[in-house]
Order: C-alpha cells, then structure tokens, then sequence
C-alpha cells in the first residue's frame, strides 16, 4: 500500500483483487508474538503463512548450563499461562533416567498443582478467547475480567503455597519443594466451590447466547483425518473426536487413583473445543477435590534435605517424558551424562505442535474468524518458541 | 428577544451542552462498565472519578499529531471534520422542551435520518485517507453497515411517526402525552426491540463494532490518527450515540412528559435519554462482536423485513382507528 514498496498486485481467477495484510508480531489479538501474513480477497481469507520464532530465548541450550535442582524453575518459562507443567515433564524426564522414587504423597501434590495449574490456564484462555471475538471494548472485556478474577484466586493459592504467583519451581527432582502450610486445605477447597460455581454462571452467559454461538459453531472445523495428521493434542484433538488424554492412555503420577472423565466433541469447530476445556474446568477441580480427600500422609520428596545445587546427579541414560498439559502433550527428551547437568534436553510444545494446524483450516474463513480459530488453539508464544 | 438573536444563541448554547454531556456520558459508560465487570472505574482524578473525562481531554488535546508518511492528507487531515459535523447537526431538531431546541422543523425526523446518513462519508474518508490496510478494510465494512442497518432504523423510527401522524419531533412527543409509544400495545414494544438494535448497529457499537474490531483490525477506520484528530472522530461518535438516544426518549419514551412542574420536563428528558443510552450500554458490554457476514444477513434478512412489515401493520391500525375502530 505505501507507495515506497513496489506494487504488487495479485489477481485471481476471478479478477479480484489481492491484499496481502500482516497480523503480528504486534498485534491486539495475537496472543504473544506470532505473525500471519494473511492474503485476502475482500473479507475472505485465501493463504495463511504462519511466522514463529519472535520469542525464542535458547531455552534448549541454556537446560545444558543449568543443574536439575535449578532448571525447574527455570522450565516454568517456557510456558508461562500454564508453569506448573513444564516443570512436571521436566522432572518427570529426570526421574525416569535416575529410577528416582517419588513418595505418594508428592505425587498427589503434583497432580493437585497441575490440576490447578489446567484450571487457571483454561480460565485465561477463555477469557482472551472471548475477548478476541468480542472485544476490549465490548462484551468480550466482559467475561475476561471474570475470568481472571477467579485466576487470581488460584494464583493466590499458589502463591501461599510456593511463594510466586507466575513462575513456581515447585516441582523437583523426587518430589515436591514445599508441604502445604497450615490451612492451605480449607482455602482450597472453598476456592474450588468457587470456581465451579462461577464456572457455571460463563457457561449460562455464553452457551444461550446466540452471538457467541454464531462466531464459533461451524467456524474452523478440524476433522478427524486432519487432527491425527498434522498431530495436534489435547483439547483440540479431543474436540476432533478423538479420544486421547495421557492422564488416561498412559497415566503419571498416580493418575490412576483418581475418578475423572476425558472429554471428546466430534464436530471439530471452535464451539467443540470450548465444550471439551468447559467439562475439563469441572473435571479438573473434581480431581482436585479427590487429592484433597485421599492426600496421603508422609515425607513430600524423596531426596529431602538437598542444600546444594549440584547434590542431585542423575547417572548417564537418555528418556522421554510427557504430561497431559492444558494445551495438550508436553514433552521433554532427556540426555543425562552422569553429572549434575543435562547433556542435552529437548521440548515438545503442545503449542507448537497445535499451531500447526492453522494453514490448513483458516482459508476460507473470514478475518473476523482468523482471530477466533486462533484463541480457540489457545497457543502460547513462549511455548512456541522456547 | 428578537428571533434573529435566538437563532444565534440556542446553537451555540445547545452545540456546548451536547460537548459538555457528551465529555461525561463517557465517565457514566466507564463506570457502568467498571461495575458490569466488577470493577471499580475512574477513581482517582477527582471525587469519584468526576474529572476523569477532563483529565482524558486535556491528554487528547497534549498529544503529538502524527500524519502517516503515505496517507493523502488533505483527506486525512479533512475526515474527522466531515465526521463530526453531522453528528453535531443532528441536535438541531431535537426539541428539548416545548418550544426549546434550535429549529423545530416540520420535517425534523427526516433531517435526522438525512443528517445521520451523511456521517459515513467521513467514516469513509478516514479509513481511506490513512491509507492503512487495516483502516481500509474498516471503512469497507462501515459503508457495508452503515447502509444495511440505516435502513432497519429509519423504518423503525418511522412507526412512531405513523401512530403521530407528523414528522415534526415536537409534535411525536405532544402525541405520546397521554400514552408513551413504547407501551402502545404489540406495535410499540416491537418498534422500539427494532429501534434499539438497529441503533447500536448504526452507532457501530459492540456487538455491531466491526468498523472498530481492535482484535482484527486494531482500531480500524481511525488506526492512524492521533491527538486532537482522533478526540474529534471520538466525539463525534459519542454525540451520535447522544443523539440516537434522545431520538429514542422522543419516539418512544414520551420525551419531557413526566410528573412534577413543567421547568422539569428537560430533565425527564435527559434522563430518559440516558436511560436509553444505558440500555445501548449495557448491550455493549454484554455480548461478544458478530462477523461482517452475520450482521449483514440479520439486517437484509431479518431486521429489514421485520421493520417494513411492521411499519405496514401500523399504517393498517391506524387507518382502521381512524375510520372508527376501537
């Protein structure tokens, strides 16, 4: 458009006229730094080009420089809506390298904070979803602030109980790094009603709202055949019809010990994926409230007393380890050489991997649905990039 | 006082209310807002907040103004003028009481539709005088709403003028005296359901605001303007937004007819105006914005049809009262 650059001008078949608009890196909606050059014929979108990498910040290498007693913390920042996670494939990876036991009750912990961690990420989402489609100066702003009201609850808790609101570092090699402080329980469990209440109150502000429902059913459908090709997870694939949740193919960390349902829409849009993350919300806090009730007593790490960073030496040996993180499969690839370093780590962003299905389901669609299909993979940037 | 003054003075009294209403009305939606998302709002400049919009203004107008390097400036530069003057212009027929206003034309509504009308050409002008994707993409979709929608809302607005039998506003306001038009019974309620849509889509205000759209379009049509320029297209949408209201309190609301003595009657009209801005409001607030699609088929297969059909079944009633029916 400006008269600096050299026109180009694309027609197609038709004769219309071709515009080619960036959205990002800097952009109102972009939820992090991801920039799509979009192609356009008049409202519609014809070509999607995805640009990654604004955030990336080595991760992988500096895992190499840092010690197992240090990195957790640092893993927080990878994706930093849903810390706790990254974290618990972290030490998971370790673990299994070193055959390292972790006591039940830091199992039950771990779960607990993760469940936790799936809520207030969730929260965020649909609250930045919402606010894409309707808003900051609208409806959408609406519900936002909603969600993050109840976010702070949970952040409040982890903050009594580790000490930082964003960032934690609670998980560690064998266990857990804190017990819960004295009350930490009753706190908990009457933020869980909370939140189920308030949880419920959303769905009656959006599921009857005929708007809501005109911008997501239908919108940006991912089939079946797509899901399991370009391998996305977690909640999106579960709104494809496809019934996988590591929680349950292949359960860590005591999993197996508690009662919750998987979630699985088959229609594929955007309205499927809010259903499956709206029961994840309620099945999530369920989780919680059995780690509650059944929290067994006993040490809260395997390896206590560990002053220094370099006590925890994990012996030469290499393993994969992978949650079921709000966003979907986290994974972390682990070489350890024997000392008290990795010798090389690797992650698998859910993000990532879930970002990739945007060039095969955004042409066609309208601007205005560029913005809602992309709230509705719930990427995070940091975990995109690392 | 002889006419000739009062026609020079009630503009210039009347141009400075709209400003100075217009200034709080944003202090009054931030704080309906504030409390809609459990909030507290404006709170600091001010006992409660209440030299927020001043403060905002005195920012606007210390603003750097920046002209893109590309942008055509004469129309660039011209737009926000072009905007403002006919959401200004619309106040000149509103009676505030009787025999308060500027002129009381005897085609008072009409000059508003006509007036109103004229406000996408600037609309336009901006969004292309930026020449920024962005900004063009947002003035393609005003001239796409603000011709959809315009429509939808002169119809509904004219079933009022039909139960009247006048297109002068003083005379719309006198024939709701005994029975406010909003409770005229089936016709009313659906006018004024019709009205009140087809006014927050002509207003392009959430969930009609796809002109603005700041999560695709950043700002839209006004993405590059900055300072006083912007404060203009900003003020000038809230004084359409203003002036829809008190056409809405005239048509439907009975506009100064309330109880007490008749110097209160400007006040019942405020507040009635108010309440009609509120409503548009508290819509805002409430839902999230539907795709350029969607609105254009609600208004050419919805709101259109529902609208002439109504305004032919209010000529029916009023035939038929007229030729002696109940």
């Amino acid at each position: 458009m400006t008269t600096a650059s050299p026109a180009r001008l694309e027609v197609d078949y038709a004769g219309s006229e071709r515009l080619t608009m960036n959205m990002g890196p800097q952009h109102p909606s972009a939820h992090g730094v991801f920039r799509a050059v979009l192609t356009l014929e008049g409202e519609t979108v014809v070509g999607v080009d995805a640009v990654i990498g604004y955030l990336h910040r080595c991760h992988e290498k500096l895992a190499e420089t840092l010690t197992y007693a240090q990195y957790p913390s640092i893993a927080s920042k990878t994706d930093y809506v849903a810390a706790m996670t990254s974290e618990f494939a972290y030490v998971r990876a370790a673990e299994t390298i070193g055959k390292i036991e972790v006591p039940k009750r830091a199992q039950y912990l771990r779960v607990m904070a993760a469940e936790l961690q799936r809520v207030a990420s969730h929260l965020l989402w649909l609250g930045t979803w919402c606010m894409d489609m309707g808003g900051a100066l609208g409806g959408g702003a609406t519900i936002f602030l909603y969600c993050i009201r109840e976010r702070e609850l949970i952040l409040d808790l982890f903050e009594s109980l580790v000490g930082a609101r964003l960032l934690y570092g609670f998980y560690q090699v064998g266990g857990v790094r804190y017990d819960l402080p004295a009350g930490w329980t009753a706190t908990c469990r009457e933020t869980v009603d909370l939140i189920d209440r308030r949880i419920g109150e959303y769905e009656s502000m959006l599921d009857d709202n005929p708007f809501f429902m005109a911008r997501c059913q239908g919108v940006g459908v991912i089939s079946r055949e797509l899901a399991e090709d370009v391998g996305i997870s977690g909640p999106l694939l579960r709104g494809s019809g496809v019934a996988w949740d590591l929680r349950r193919a292949d359960p860590y960390s005591s999993y197996e010990d508690f009662q919750f349902l998987v979630p699985v829409e088959s229609s594929g849009d955007c309205f499927a994926r809010y259903g499956v993350r709206m029961v994840e919300f309620r099945e999530s806090l369920k989780i919680v409230r059995q780690v509650l009730d059944g929290l067994p007593e006993g040490p809260v790490s395997s390896r206590p007393g560990l002053k220094s960073v370099a006590q925890t030496r994990i012996p030469k040996g290499e393993a994969y380890a992978r949650i079921e993180g709000p966003r979907g499969e986290v994974g972390c690839y682990l070489t350890a050489d024997g000392s008290a370093k990795p010798y090389r780590m690797k992650w698998r962003g859910a993000s990532f991997s879930n970002l990739s299905v945007l060039p095969h389901i955004i042409p066609g669609h309208k601007v205005a649905d560029v913005v809602a299909i992309m709230g509705s993979v719930d990427p995070v940037f940091g975990e995109v990039d690392r | 006082m002889p006419e000739s003054l009062t026609l020079l003075i009630a503009p210039f009294v009347v141009l400075n209310a709209v400003i100075g209403i217009v200034t709080y009305v944003t202090l009054l939606e931030r704080k309906f807002a504030a409390r809609m998302q459990s909030r507290i709002g404006p709170y600091r400049v001010g006992p409660h907040g209440l030299l927020q919009p001043i403060a905002d203004a005195l920012k606007l107008m210390m603003k750097e103004d920046i002209v893109p390097a590309a942008a055509d400036r004469p129309v660039y530069n011209l737009a926000p003028i072009v905007f403002l003057l006919p959401c200004m212009f619309i106040f000149a027929t509103i009676p505030f009481a009787p025999g308060l206003g500027v002129a009381d034309l005897n085609i008072g509504i009409l000059f508003f539709f006509a007036i109103s009308g004229m406000e996408i050409v600037g609309l336009f002008m901006a969004g292309w005088g930026s020449n920024n994707k962005y900004a063009l993409l947002s003035a393609m979709r005003a001239v796409n709403q603000v011709i959809s929608y315009d429509l939808p809302f002169i119809f509904a607005a004219l079933t009022p003028v039909l139960l009247a039998g006048s297109l002068r506003l003083s005379d719309i306001a006198a024939a709701q005296d005994g029975l406010w038009f909003v409770f005229y019974p089936v016709i009313g309620q659906l006018a004024f359901i019709a009205f009140v849509l087809s006014t927050v889509a002509a207003e392009n205000r959430a969930p009609f605001d796809i002109l603005e759209a700041e999560s695709e379009l950043v700002a839209g049509f006004r993405v590059e303007y900055s300072g006083m320029k912007f404060a203009l297209i900003q003020l000038g949408e809230y004084a359409h937004i203003l002036g829809s209201s008190f056409l809405g309190a005239l048509l439907f609301l009975g506009a100064w007819s309330g109880p007490g003595p008749e110097w209160l009657g400007p006040g019942w009209f405020l507040l009635k105006a108010m309440f009609m801005f509120l409503l548009v409001t508290w819509i805002r607030w409430s839902f999230v914005r539907i795709r350029v699609d969607q609105i254009l088929a609600l208004s050419w297969k919805a709101l259109l049809p529902a609208t002439l059909l109504l305004l032919l079944a209010t000529a029916v009633v009023v035939v038929w009262r007229a030729n002696g029916g109940a």
